[in-house]
């Protein structure tokens, strides 16, 4: 039930907003931060009593019942701290929109409102119907996001955002309903479950051509190197609400599903892909960074470093052992923070120069210390900075992959030369060097030089409602860097369950598809 | 035994907290009053804590504080905690930064007296000294790299503090960066020492050393990676080449900054970090030979660029480099099982009194000089800045090995040690055999070399600053004033302890019998953490060293008279008019940086570039993306000329479209209905059609094989029967019709009739 509630508020909160006119657009705005803290404050509730062994708060009621369709939710260590993320940002989103969205409030509201109840259902949805059709809804509001509060090129983006996120998702439905007629065919029952669907052990190429449908989904939605191009583009006409949601969250879809779906479904498929995987993330993760390094325009700029960030989470991701795909894990959820303050950050600007150019700042630190400072924090946790957000994921992520030579023996993957994963770990920590120069760069432009630009010259600084959207930011861009802890106590159980599960599985199955019995946890 | 270490890094980084948030509104004095007093209360924390590990524990013993019990880092099979420790080496490390942090401080208050962001400048300080204590504090690798990040963020804020130039942000964001690319060294270091040990702690790592001595890679052992590793951030951090370049930069910045950061204390980061890792040393000696020769080439290129600079903080930044190359070459000077490691942090703690003392005075002369830097300009000063140069000629003196000086006791220490020094080599050929026996020598020779040159170019600056006539403008002749007493007193504190802090390393051979226990005491305090080198040095040895380099320095200061105050520096002017290429080369520090810039920076922006306009734009975008749309988008235009608002059009494409659909779905009805089996019994034979719901309107017919027909109309409920006249092997074709469209379709089956 706290499940339901929890993504049914918003839900529940957008319809309010139907029946208020379209003139009140303070009571919009309120009802909608209203429904936001609500919804974060009841996601707390998740919190005490946590069991990390497994699912927890499942919910599991037939929705289809003639079609296997059920309405089965849960959250474990993984989703957890993805929901509260989501939560979290939400109300701070919606404070961000007070002075920059002005036209169509209502509408606005409403779209924000259901995109948080989809991005909370596809978290916690543990029946694949039930995901896609979450999935899906995520995709709608964002449209409208884009395409109507955005930018010049707003209809651009907008279409291009959605096109390339069909296309995955398309190959997507085929491999889910692929899954569900080899279940129906070895069990007799129809069922889009997904403990159920993960018993099923596929056959080697039918497993391949599943894990890529699922992958490419997902590496779209990541973005990946080389699907990455609608990224920059839906970040730079979104307006800043959406960018932030973006990168901070719906990004995060995409490893997700690879963690949660693509790779415990298929192991053998992954076995296969992993070094690949591995070498995109690689390319992703430098390429991203010089890219990145080239664009005189701050959206872009900080695009082009979420390709670079989520390509960290990828390569954790690939190399499959505990800490690695921990600190993937761990550097989703900070890599929200951080870019998604990011995003504020440059919001705040936008709202006071109407220009994201790099050339039209400088100096800025003269005039806004508030700002300055954090800006800098935030800056500083994107560079990973050690205490501050961005370090402990990048960390572990980095020692996982240089260690993983072992466990990718032991999982049968292919070492072409010995210590093969320590190359891959060399290469992506030079990542850690170019983030410094892109975003250091970055940051010279906009706030250190002379004041020259007499456009600049009478910014006000942050006001308290802006210092206010920044604080938690702030608080938990420290809080993730100097006490893991509080976020690894989840995640590691939830991970070393996944692996093992993983491994189960992979041992189990054979060149013909057959049902395999993994672990029983969380069922 | 466990104390609270925790206070010593956090309090002055709760001072910098306080005055960030609160120190606009409470003014100047509060501010001062709070920063200054943290470090102060660090000091007598450390000095605390130095006293009970002295008095209550057996010598090697620690103190510890776990701020954060372990599982502070849990994935898989890390484990960490995240604590401090307090050791002998730390002691001293501690020490030196509180109480050269502390005189600093007290520096600052008065030369930054008139910043409008004297707030922010002391947060920074006191952030600065937070990190950096938790840097040598750390108990494990993560916990040091907390503070080695955090100094170096420190370091980009302060030589960035007056941000409104673009040059000083530039220099702030250059250190950084140059410093992140050691900081890659170190987190390899890190990922490498936790694969083969699978520990992170100083004090777990000796007793599992054995991974990183006996695996292999690429045919040496990884403890040789590991080491070079490390040296890689260690190079970073100290300003040793090949990754030197930021610090010339870094004096853009405050100098009292220049004094903390960027010549007392940050930057013998790299120093203790070595020192503190031996143990991986120790199972390798060959990286620290690599150690010793980067240290070697370091410090004398480096003094050689001091000879032509003429910005007063650039001759000492270049300086700091230089003697940074010391303390280098003393970690890496190994002779039968232990290295020079005292003898390195001894030379880093007089430097830091001498070295930080010239860059105050130096910062005492631009206070007087309203900041002029170019020391040209100057001349003559002694007399209008009297304690400003009595101090600064001691440091003069300390920095160029003058008995009985700080300097002349470290720098004989290194030298000492740079001679005796062998690495053991397994399996090496000849020619590194003969040179690990004899490369300490070499090593030495050019140690000697550098000193005579540091003494000279020290002295240059010397001569050229406070003798000789005044250079500069008249308005800058008539301000010309010592410092407040606050900026003189700190000088004359660390005139002292440049002074006294030798005598920590006297050597216990030179001592008479009675006062043997006040030899070498430094080396007997750190003994027990690092080790000493064990080289025998007689008494009569030592002084012949000492007689040589003290020779050389003699040499070196009467060169810089000769060169530079005699006959008012006409010897100078002629040797730069007659080699005037060799010194364009020097003056411009032998264009290492242009070299950088050609090689790694604008290549970097090129390629960025090129990256984004040409692969990501074309390549991916437009040729990749596009190309896919373009062709559904092809597609989509070549069809949509059939929906052009015609009526007549549309009433054609209805009934093509509705033939069409006619004839699939009929094809499909006739091609269903062919489907059929057969029934036998003896020699009837009966064609059954399977698909019943298919066969109205559709008309069959029969060929049974033996040249006979049948038809019928409809469906047959029971199909169509036959009776053969003969036993043989028949082919019975079915084909029907669809009566509503003449389509056909056929199947055969074949029968044996018996």
């Amino acid at each position: 039930m706290i499940l339901t509630i929890l993504t049914f508020l918003p839900i529940a909160g957008a319809l309010c907003l139907l029946f208020i006119p379209r003139e009140e657009e303070g009571l919009h705005r309120g009802i909608a931060l209203g429904t936001a803290l609500a919804t974060f404050f009841w996601s707390l509730r998740l919190l005490p009593d946590f069991d990390t062994g497994g699912f927890n708060h499942v919910v599991d009621s037939e929705w289809v019942p003639k079609l296997g369709i059920h309405y089965h939710m849960g959250v474990d260590g993984i989703s957890l701290w993805l929901v509260m993320l989501t939560t979290f940002l939400m109300p701070i989103v919606l404070l961000s929109t007070y002075s920059s969205i002005t036209k169509k409030v209502r509408e606005f509201m409403v779209a924000v409102l259901v995109l948080e109840a989809g991005m909370i259902g596809t978290f916690l949805a543990l029946d694949m119907f039930l995901f896609y059709v979450f999935w899906e809804i995520m995709l709608i509001p964002m449209y409208f996001i884009i395409g109507i509060w955005g930018g010049d090129r707003r209809l651009y983006a907008a279409i291009k955002f959605v096109l390339y996120t069909m296309v995955g998702s398309l190959l997507m439905i085929v491999a889910i309903l692929y899954l569900y007629v080899k279940h129906h065919e070895l069990t007799q029952v129809w069922s889009f479950d997904y403990f159920a669907l993960s018993k099923v052990a596929l056959g080697r190429h039918e497993e391949l051509y599943c894990f890529l449908a699922f992958a490419l989904a997902f590496c779209i939605k990541v973005p990946l190197f080389p699907f990455h191009t609608w990224l920059p583009d839906a970040h730079v006409e979104a307006p800043t609400a959406g960018s932030v949601l973006l990168a901070a969250v719906m990004l995060k879809f995409g490893t997700y599903g690879l963690l949660r779906y693509a790779i415990p479904l298929f192991p053998h498929a992954f076995v296969v892909c992993a070094p690949y995987l591995a070498t995109l993330s690689v390319i992703g993760i430098i390429y991203g960074s010089l890219v990145a390094f080239a664009q005189t325009d701050i959206k872009k700029m900080i695009a082009y470093s979420s390709v670079a960030h989520l390509a960290f989470v990828v390569l954790g991701l690939a190399m499959w052992n505990a800490k690695s795909v921990d600190g993937a894990v761990y550097q989703m959820l900070a890599h929200g923070i951080s870019t998604g303050g990011l995003f504020l950050c440059i919001g705040a600007l936008y709202e006071r120069r109407h220009t994201r150019k790099l050339d039209e700042y400088g100096g800025i630190a003269t005039i806004m210390p508030r700002f300055f400072a954090i800006f800098l924090i935030i800056t500083l946790a994107s560079v990973g900075l050690p205490a501050l957000s961005g370090f402990v994921g990048e960390f572990l992520i980095l020692l996982g992959s240089f260690t993983a030579s072992k466990s990718w023996a032991a999982a049968g993957l292919p070492l072409m030369v010995p210590h093969h994963t320590t190359l891959y770990a060399f290469l992506a920590t030079t990542g850690v060097i170019l983030s410094a120069v892109y975003m250091l760069y970055l940051f010279q432009r906009v706030m250190f030089g002379p004041l020259s630009n007499a456009r600049n010259r009478d910014l006000k600084d942050l006001s308290a409602r802006e210092v206010v959207i920044f604080i938690p930011m702030v608080v938990m861009a420290f809080w993730l860097g100097i006490y893991p802890s509080t976020f690894l106590t989840g995640i590691d159980p939830a991970v070393q369950r996944t692996i093992a599960e993983f491994k189960a599985k992979q041992e189990a199955s054979g060149d013909v598809a057959k049902i395999v019995h993994v672990t029983e946890t969380g069922r | 035994m466990t104390a609270n270490l925790h206070l010593i890094p956090l309090l002055p980084l709760l001072g910098a907290a306080f005055s960030l948030l609160f120190g606009k509104r409470l003014g100047k004095n509060v501010v001062t009053l709070v920063t200054c007093g943290a470090v102060a209360a660090a000091a007598l924390v450390t000095l605390q804590m130095t006293f009970i590990l002295h008095h209550d524990l057996p010598p090697g013993g620690a103190l510890v504080d776990t701020f954060f019990e372990a599982p502070w880092m849990k994935a898989g099979d890390l484990n960490l905690s995240a604590g401090l420790w307090f050791d002998a080496l730390t002691a001293v490390m501690c020490c030196v930064v509180t109480v050269i942090g502390f005189l600093i401080h007290v520096y600052a208050s008065a030369y930054m007296e008139h910043d409008e962001n004297y707030t922010r400048f002391f947060a920074y300080l006191n952030l600065f000294m937070g990190a950096m204590l938790i840097l040598v504090l750390g108990d494990s690798m993560p916990v040091t790299f907390v503070g080695w990040e955090g100094v170096g963020l420190c370091s980009y804020l302060l030589i960035g503090f007056w941000f409104d130039k673009d040059a000083n942000a530039t220099a702030g964001r250059k250190a950084f960066v140059v410093n992140r690319i050691g900081d890659f060294g170190f987190l390899l270091a890190m990922f490498l020492i936790f694969y083969h040990t699978g520990t992170l702690k100083y004090s777990e790592l000796a007793s599992h050393i054995d991974g990183l001595h006996n695996i292999l890679w690429l045919g040496l052992p990884v403890a040789c990676f590991a080491g070079l590793l490390v040296l890689v951030g260690a190079t970073g951090k100290s300003a040793q080449i090949p990754l030197y370049v930021w610090l010339p930069d870094a004096m853009a910045g405050p100098t009292p900054v220049s004094a903390l950061i960027h010549a007392a204390t940050m930057v013998t980061a790299g120093v203790y970090v070595t020192s503190r890792l031996h143990v991986v040393y120790e199972a390798y000696p060959q990286a620290l030979a690599w150690i010793a020769g980067i240290g070697a080439l370091t410090a004398l290129f480096a003094a050689t660029i001091g000879f032509a600079q003429r910005d007063l903080k650039k001759v000492l930044a270049y300086s700091t480099i230089s003697q940074l190359g010391f303390m280098f070459v003393a970690v890496g000077s190994y002779v039968n099982g232990s290295s020079n490691y005292a003898s390195g942090v001894f030379h880093l703690m007089t430097h830091a009194f001498f070295k930080a003392g010239l860059f105050l005075g130096a910062g005492s002369v631009m206070h007087a000089m309203e900041n002029e830097g170019d020391i040209m300009k100057m001349g003559g000063l002694r007399k209008h800045l009297p304690h400003t140069h009595a101090t600064f000629l001691i440091y003069c003196l300390a920095i160029a090995g003058i008995f009985p000086l700080a300097g002349f006791w470290s720098k004989d220490a290194i030298l000492g040690g740079a001679f005796a020094a062998q690495w053991d080599v397994q399996n090496a050929g000849p020619v590194a055999a003969w040179f690990a026996m004899h490369a300490g020598k070499i090593i030495y020779g050019v140690m000697l070399t550098a000193a005579g040159c540091t003494a000279f170019y020290m002295f240059r600056l010397y001569y050229l600053v406070f003798h000789g006539k005044f250079r500069g403008t008249h308005e800058q002749e008539h301000h010309l004033h010592e410092s407040p007493a606050r900026m003189t007193v700190v000088l004359w504190c660390l005139a002292i302890g440049t002074i006294l802090s030798g005598f920590l390393g006297v050597p216990e051979s030179i001592l008479p019998e009675s006062l043997h226990h006040f030899g070498d005491l430094l080396g007997e305090w750190l003994k027990p953490v690092v080790g000493v080198q064990l080289h025998e040095e007689s008494a009569g040895q030592f002084l012949g060293f000492a007689f040589v380099a003290t020779a050389v320095s003699v040499a070196g200061i009467g060169s810089a008279y000769i060169f530079f105050l005699k006959d008012d520096g006409v010897r100078a002017k002629n040797f730069v008019a007659t080699f005037p290429r060799l010194y364009r080369v020097v003056f411009n520090k032998y264009y290492v940086d242009e070299f950088y810039n050609a090689v790694v920076v604008r290549p970097l922006r090129g390629l960025s570039r090129i990256l984004w306009k040409f692969f990501d734009e074309i390549i991916i975008d437009k040729l990749f993306v596009g190309g896919t749309a373009a062709i559904v988008n092809g597609f989509g235009k070549s069809v949509k000329y059939l929906q052009n608002g015609d009526a007549q059009r549309y009433v054609v494409g209805v009934l093509v479209g509705m033939a069409l659909i006619l004839r699939v779905s009929t094809h499909y009805s006739a091609a269903h209905a062919a489907q059929f089996h057969v029934d036998q019994d003896g020699h009837a034979v009966t064609a059954v059609p399977q698909n019943d719901a298919y066969t109205t309107n559709v008309r069959f017919k029969v060929e049974w094989g033996d040249g006979q027909e049948s038809d019928a109309d409809s469906a047959h409920p029971r199909g169509l029967k036959h009776q053969y006249a003969s036993s043989g092997t028949y082919k019975i074709r079915l084909e029907t019709t669809d009566s509503r469209w003449q389509t056909t379709a056929s199947r055969s089956e074949t029968v044996v009739v018996r």
